[in-house]
């Protein structure tokens, strides 16, 4: 459900039946679907509301709390010079999520680097592999609860 | 799944090089690996590469020879601290990357920066433009042969690295921006530095125009070379002037104008042939427009203070920590502790010399960012890469990749 504030923002009310929450602070529109729904969101961004551009997309870690992992979309509007952020989370146990490459190819380094650095996995991604990380590297560096110091790093 | 993802992988190239090797009479096919140390690729960019006598079949970029974990580092260093970093992400263009992120922790913290700080900031960054430009057009003409360009080029570069220098104590890593306004007052004569860089300037890009743009050899190897359809590089993530040589006028100083951009008269050039040649014009035209904009701002440049009036965030100057009791606190908590940062998100784009750089920042009302990711634009652009680059022929590799103007600071990060 939108937020009543958001009822009457065209952008956010284009969501109505997919949204889950949102919010309008410094002048940035933020939406929140539940992931199973992010590949219709987005497709409903690219072709309806004319967001031609995915600018990034990355992960926030919340750890401690569940469900953990946010993952945030940035896109773009050429012709209307507008910003979106969608946002869908999933859980620590089995962080997964569908890819977004179908609707925007830009995700595919994008959704490389968020497993790399987070091990979220994109299903349907056509080549999700390590991209900055050495191949037989462990762990996720970017979690929280992966320490900056030690013998090892 | 099928996806055409635009972005051939190492795997398909070896199925396709095997695929190849089991057809009787078929054309066999070569796999040659570019790089990470070729001098053409500026920096560890690897490219894998499936050769037919010399077209190219398919191209698989291959990136991560520089990730140095600056992202995590930011999450250890407090807001301040952290502006040093960002110089070392995209080192060309150090006072954008600078500016990107001094401007996100602005919007959370709901600083206004006054008039001085920011006409410095759209002054420095153009210079900062110029900067990466010039690099770029030096080391582009040297892969493609024309040797002499890099000297002059690198000749007016140093110039704009003195008076980065004057203006900041550092010729390249300068964090001059700090979040609040300026690290420093103006120094004494900077207007005449400026000005006789300003002068000199145009005379000089005319140089490099004789040097190249009716060079019948450049024009041969640029021309025709390198295309890529706008399509394409949309749905890839390109932006900067790739896109601008395609014909679309995407300048977020024109579209979302920060900083006080909208203030500056100035033109978007735009080219429709979509090659390197193409991009060439476009970037040469677009130092013309930022040395109008660099005069523009040196002759307006406002009077007042370098910093926000911020006490707790921006430190306090030095003479008055050694009279007022209060400026010697604040000075102590910032540089022990930071300040904290207001909880939300917020995402900054700007226009880096490479296209849209973006800075996401997380606060959760801490001294320290919760999270900071970096949308390099140089990371979209390599997207293109395979698309740009199959079909045609291996020495206009050299040409296409040169004409993307990626630095692999800042696409690993």
């Amino acid at each position: 459900m939108l937020p009543e504030a958001l009822q009457n923002h065209a952008v956010a009310a284009a969501f109505s039946g997919l949204a889950t929450g949102g919010k309008f602070e410094l002048a940035e529109l933020t939406v929140e679907v539940a992931p199973e729904n992010i590949v219709a969101a987005m497709t409903l961004a690219r072709h309806e509301l004319k967001f031609e551009r995915l600018s990034t997309v990355t992960v926030v870690d919340r750890y401690p709390t569940e469900p953990r992992f946010e993952i945030v979309y940035h896109l773009h509007s050429i012709s209307r010079k507008e910003r979106l952020r969608l946002k869908a989370r999933v859980s620590g146990e089995n962080p997964e999520i569908d890819s977004a490459v179908p609707v925007y190819r830009a995700a595919d380094w994008y959704e490389r680097e968020a497993y790399d650095l987070f091990g979220v996995r994109f299903l349907n991604h056509p080549d999700l592999r390590r991209i900055m990380m050495p191949d037989d590297w462990e762990g996720h560096p970017l979690r929280k609860d992966y320490p900056v110091t030690g013998p090892r790093y | 799944m099928a996806v055409n993802t635009g972005v051939t992988t190492e795997l398909e190239i070896q199925r396709d090089h095997a695929r190849r090797e089991g057809e009787p009479g078929g054309t066999r096919s070569m796999v040659l690996n570019m790089g990470p140390q070729h001098p053409s690729t500026h920096g560890v960019l690897r490219l894998l590469l499936e050769l037919d006598g010399e077209t190219i079949l398919k191209a698989a970029p291959d990136i991560g020879y520089l990730h140095t974990g600056i992202e995590k580092e930011f999450e250890e260093k407090t807001y301040q601290q952290g502006v040093t970093l960002t110089d070392r992400i995209d080192y060309l263009a150090p006072l954008s990357n600078n500016l990107v992120y001094c401007m996100a922790a602005e919007k959370l913290l709901g600083l206004e920066i006054p008039p001085l700080a920011m006409w410095t900031r759209v002054m420095l960054a153009e210079l900062t433009r110029l900067n990466s430009h010039l690099v770029w057009l030096g080391t582009h003409a040297i892969d493609i042969g024309a040797m002499s360009v890099f000297l002059y080029a690198f000749r007016e570069r140093e110039e704009i690295l003195r008076i980065f220098e004057m203006f900041s104590g550092q010729r390249m890593m300068t964090s001059y921006f700090r979040i609040g306004g300026l690290a420093l007052p103006h120094p004494r004569g900077w207007q005449k530095r400026v000005k006789d860089f300003v002068d000199i300037f145009s005379s000089r890009v005319d140089e490099y125009e004789e040097l190249l743009t009716n060079n019948r050899i450049w024009t041969g190897r640029t021309k025709g070379v390198g295309y890529i359809s706008i399509e394409d590089m949309l749905d890839l993530g390109v932006t900067g002037p790739m896109l601008r040589a395609a014909g679309l006028p995407l300048d977020l100083r024109k579209d979302a104008p920060y900083c006080g951009y909208e203030k500056f008269d100035f033109k978007v050039p735009t080219r429709t042939e979509n090659d390197v040649f193409a991009r060439y014009l476009v970037r040469i035209e677009e130092m013309r427009e930022s040395r109008k904009i660099i005069q523009q701002a040196l002759e307006g440049m406002p009077s007042g203070s370098h910093q926000a009036d911020a006490p707790g965030i921006v430190l306090p100057e030095r003479e008055k920590m050694k009279t007022q009791m209060e400026a010697l606190i604040y000075h102590f908590k910032i540089v022990t502790e930071g300040f904290r940062v207001p909880e939300g998100e917020v995402y900054q784009a700007i226009e880096s010399p490479r296209g849209e750089v973006g800075c996401y920042m997380v606060s959760d009302g801490t001294q320290k960012p919760y999270r900071v990711h970096w949308r390099g634009p140089s990371f979209g652009n390599l997207q293109a890469t395979s698309r740009m680059i199959e079909g045609t022929l291996i020495a206009d590799v050299i040409a296409a990749l040169g004409s993307m103007d990626f630095v692999l600071g800042d696409t690993d990060r």
